[in-house]
């Protein structure tokens, strides 16, 4: 179980490889990737977006929603990586991994995950487009994913 | 008391700092917020919409109710925007 907050780049080959490695015990690994896309619905092309975030309370906030989907899944491991500060079209944002026995597990908690880092992650970001930089609003439907997982 | 007040994204903008100490005898952070609206329009017009508004207690979400008494740290935020 780990969290890492960083402005650099990551390795996920290397990060899934480093989670497995000398565990014979996990027989489904579950990775999700967050990229910068360059286009935003109607609104133009995306040239940059700036990821704000928290210090003070990034990693509590991560390690708590990391703790909970370990409460919720038999999981053997778990990493979230999130990065922040300016980044481009095709750049990694963030990922989360998800180990278990079997995949049913590492699925659910994977997805579990990204809904609470989309609305409970200190985060915020900024895309630059033709118009300008605009503060990216958060989405009713992710709010409503993650009633979900209390229902 | 004394209080460290942290904005961010927008807010931070209309406010035009990320981080105040604040001396303040408010019980709680709606009372805070009512404060901080009387002091200068930046912050009448960051606060004007309080549903557009997350607020966090020494790094844990709360809400307007929340009480103030011991608490070092609040951060006034929009919805949050992760993954």
């Amino acid at each position: 179980m780990s969290v890492r907050v960083q402005a650099e780049d990551f390795d996920l080959g290397a990060e899934l490889a480093a989670l497995r490695a000398g565990r014979t015990d996990i027989g489904a690994l579950v990775s999700f990737t967050g990229l910068v896309r360059d286009v935003t619905a109607g609104a133009g092309a995306i040239s940059a977006l700036e990821l704000e975030h928290y210090p003070a309370m990034t990693l509590r906030a991560l390690g708590a929603i990391e703790a909970e989907a370990a409460a919720r899944w038999p999981l053997r491991a778990s990493l979230i990586i999130h990065r922040h500060g300016l980044l481009h079209p095709g750049d990694q944002i963030m990922m989360v991994a998800t180990a278990s026995e079997s995949r049913a597990a590492a699925f659910a908690a994977a997805e579990f995950l990204m809904d609470y880092l989309k609305s409970r992650a200190p985060f915020w970001k900024k895309e630059t487009r033709p118009d300008g930089a605009h503060w990216v609003a958060a989405r009713d439907e992710d709010e409503a994913a993650l009633a979900a997982w209390d229902r | 008391m004394s209080l460290t007040v942290l904005y961010f994204a927008w807010l931070r903008e209309r406010i035009g700092e990320s981080e105040e100490r604040v001396e303040t005898s408010a019980a709680t952070v709606a009372d805070l917020v009512a404060e901080l609206r009387e002091r200068e329009p930046r912050y009448a017009l960051a606060f004007s919409d309080m549903r557009a508004v997350r607020v966090a207690v020494d790094q844990e979400l709360a809400d307007l109710a929340a009480p103030l008494a011991g608490a070092r740290e609040v951060a006034f935020f929009p919805p949050m925007t992760g993954g």
